[in-house]
């Protein structure tokens, strides 16, 4: 071991990286898709007017937010054949990720709600229109924009939240590096990559997001 | 009040479109509405004027069923709005109850509340194809007519952000409108409007009354514009009706000091 | 196994993860705000080398994964010539990614005190740094408590990642148990409740007195 760049190395070991890189994005975009749709639950949930039911969500809420991803990985690779349940690395990967940043899209997604004027919800009201249509045609088009910005942050923040997965043998991106340098003696290259591989997705997906925010509000005449 | 003092309808021939029966709103421990009896004939134009905090808001939200109230029962058009029939007595409304009730009463709200996602001909057709079900074309039909009314069938295309306040309400009165409700509230409809933009509005309502036969309650600061165009007037004081009577009346030659001293006070500062 | 064996069995060097955790997060913080301070500062600074060093290092630490950043410090920096042991490596890692994060809190509560404020100090004469100091700083600090009380959150959450380079934190031993007893709910369970009494019942608490405290000296109470 030794700091002298290999550049032979870094072409041999670059396409293994880009298969794993693939597959850190496939994690990371099917965490997403659970997280957001379970992160609409669980925001709406908490406006049912049920008392016990808005106390419940937002103590799970606070308590996924505040404990490590990492904990909750190992705990539900490894609590569900203690009870006969076994799940894939991929599958309890995909699951604890996705409730996760579920917790932080609800509170995106509350915001963006509790943003639209009360005068919104008054005058579906006064049109006689029903819970389901105020919310999917008024309210949420209106909570909509102001929410892509803490979309688009936990969007990055899944991607690279994605190395964790390694710990229970996702071959994602940190679990491929980890393998090169146990092969080869070798860290510089493979973990320096992953750094560049992670700068070189994650800061243009930042400008995306701040340009997808801009035509959504003009598409949506705001 | 027992609750069997109530009728379960109003009989044929004592049948106001709205009836106000010793109905009570309270805050906590405030109370903004005390035993108000007020009756609206259909196709009368009653406005409500009084010192802010007089409950007069209040009066028409809790038509709306915006609020709820907490004594008494409001009638529309001879049948209970927050109330309804259960075994032979009258017990607070469900949902589906207010829902059907609701669709008689249209609002229009002192800050327009139209919809920014939406055009201004989108705004009037929302209701009547997502709520009335009905279909596209006729609620383009009705919508553009409506708009037209209200002076707007050229800007029908603009979303609300490019419109000035006054362009705003007339829209907001055409959505409202779209509903063919039987009852037209307006809240304080020109409180929220730059002084040289309010006739376009008032212009409107005062079309309205002259052309249609619709029943209406207004909210406003304005007392010519009241004075002009209402059937009878309404003077709130402390959650009550102080005085009501035609507008000649009402502010030719009031009876009540309150009256007197609400009326002399809203002069200056005009 | 019941609970209250398992915890009779192992609370011991659960209490001992605990601690180790508690020192990491403690250190981590420290480091975490002096540097947020520094690039946060630096950031805004007119001198073109010192933005320049602030915006590559916020970009780069928020840019890459902290579990990347920890691997490359722990396994590569020794390479450079720079070898430091588990635990300093541990905190340092955190610290840096976290602070991070940081500077764009400092950097955006500096950047919201009213322009006015700038202005009257500037009308005093005050030199930069006392206007800084004097002026800006203390009003700043109240805007970016509150979302410093989430990013120490945060920051808990990120020394969990310490156990992956053996030290022996709240994590480490409870992956330790795991793997010796198979009670993973035990285990990870127990872990989950203490992380979460730290984040609840400590941090929050702090932060929120803290914030009235900073209030309170404005004269804002």
């Amino acid at each position: 071991m030794s700091f002298h760049w290999r550049w032979d190395f870094t072409w041999e070991i670059l396409p293994r990286l880009m298969w794993a890189t693939v597959n850190t994005l496939i994690a990371a975009g099917a965490g997403y898709a659970i997280a957001l749709v379970l992160g609409l639950i669980l925001a709406l949930a908490q406006r049912t007017g049920w008392k016990p039911l808005t106390l419940a969500v937002r103590e799970f809420v606070e308590f996924i937010r505040s404990t490590p991803l990492v904990l909750q990985i190992f705990f539900v690779f490894y609590v569900g054949p203690q009870f006969g349940i076994r799940l894939s690395p991929w599958m309890s990967g995909m699951i604890a990720i996705g409730l996760h940043y579920s917790a932080y899209l609800s509170e995106v997604y509350r915001a963006g709600i509790d943003a639209v004027p009360r005068g919104q919800w008054e005058v579906c009201r006064a049109l006689n229109m029903s819970v389901r249509n105020t919310y999917a045609r008024i309210i949420i088009p209106q909570a909509l924009p102001p929410s892509i910005a803490g979309m688009g942050n936990y969007l990055v923040g899944i991607f690279k939240d994605t190395p964790m997965l390694s710990v229970i043998g996702v071959a994602e991106l940190m679990h491929t590096a980890n393998a090169i340098g146990s092969e080869s003696y070798r860290f510089l290259e493979p973990y320096t990559l992953v750094g560049l591989i992670y700068l070189a997705i994650s800061l243009p997906t930042a400008g995306l997001v701040r340009l997808f925010e801009g035509w959504v509000r003009r598409k949506l005449g705001l | 009040m027992d609750m069997s003092a109530y009728p379960l309808e109003l009989p044929e021939d004592d049948r106001p479109m709205v009836r106000f029966m010793n109905v009570t709103k309270r805050y906590g421990q405030l109370v903004v509405l005390d035993s108000l009896d007020l009756d609206v004939a259909e196709g009368e134009m009653v406005t409500v004027i009084g010192p802010s905090g007089s409950g007069k808001t209040t009066v028409l939200r809790m038509l709306m069923t915006l609020e709820t109230i907490n004594g008494g029962v409001i009638y529309v058009d001879g049948k209970p709005l927050t109330h309804m029939e259960k075994g032979g007595v009258l017990v607070p409304a469900d949902e589906r109850h207010l829902r059907r009730m609701r669709s008689a009463i249209g609002m229009c709200f002192q800050h327009f509340n139209l919809f920014p996602h939406m055009t201004a001909l989108q705004n009037c057709m929302e209701g009547p194809v997502q709520v009335l079900g009905l279909s596209k074309q006729e609620a383009r039909q009705r919508s553009e007519e409506l708009l037209t009314l209200v002076g707007m069938i050229d800007k029908k295309d603009q979303h609300p952000s490019r419109l000035s306040g006054g362009q705003q309400q007339r829209v907001a009165i055409a959505r409202a409108l779209a509903m063919r409700p039987k009852v037209m509230l307006f809240d304080e409809v020109t409180s929220a409007l730059d002084p040289e933009v309010i006739g376009e509005v008032t212009n409107v309502i005062r079309k309205l009354v002259n052309e249609h036969n619709l029943t209406m309650l207004m909210v406003t600061h304005q007392m010519g514009f009241a004075k002009d165009i209402s059937d009878r007037i309404c003077f709130f004081f402390g959650g009550r009706i102080e005085e009501q009577g035609p507008p000649g009346q009402l502010f030719g030659n009031p009876q009540r000091d309150r009256t007197r001293q609400f009326l002399s006070a809203v002069k200056e500062a005009d | 196994m019941p609970i209250w064996e398992f915890l009779e069995t192992y609370g011991t060097r659960l209490a001992s993860g605990t601690l180790v955790t508690c020192a990491q997060f403690v250190l981590s913080a420290v480091i975490a705000v002096v540097i947020a301070l520094l690039a946060g500062l630096g950031k805004l600074s007119r001198n073109r080398l010192i933005r320049a060093i602030s915006v590559v290092y916020i970009e780069l630490f928020r840019g890459t994964s902290l579990l990347v950043q920890l691997y490359w410090i722990f396994f590569v920096l020794p390479l450079l010539g720079i070898t430091l042991p588990k635990f300093v490596a541990g905190f340092v890692s955190v610290g840096l990614n976290v602070g991070s994060y940081g500077a764009e809190l400092v950097r955006g509560a500096i950047q919201s005190v009213p322009k006015g404020q700038w202005e009257a100090a500037y009308a005093l004469s005050m030199s930069p740094a006392k206007r800084m100091r004097r002026i800006i700083l203390p009003q700043a600090v109240v805007i970016m408590l509150p979302p410093w009380g989430n990013l120490l959150i945060e920051l808990l959450k990120g020394t969990a990642l310490v156990a992956l380079i053996s030290v022996t934190d709240l994590m480490f031993q409870a992956r330790q148990i795991n793997a010796s007893t198979f009670l993973s709910a035990q285990a990870f369970g127990t872990a989950l409740v203490l992380y979460y009494i730290l984040a609840r019942f400590l941090i929050t608490p702090f932060m929120r007195w803290l914030e009235r405290v900073m209030a309170r000296r404005l004269g804002r109470a």
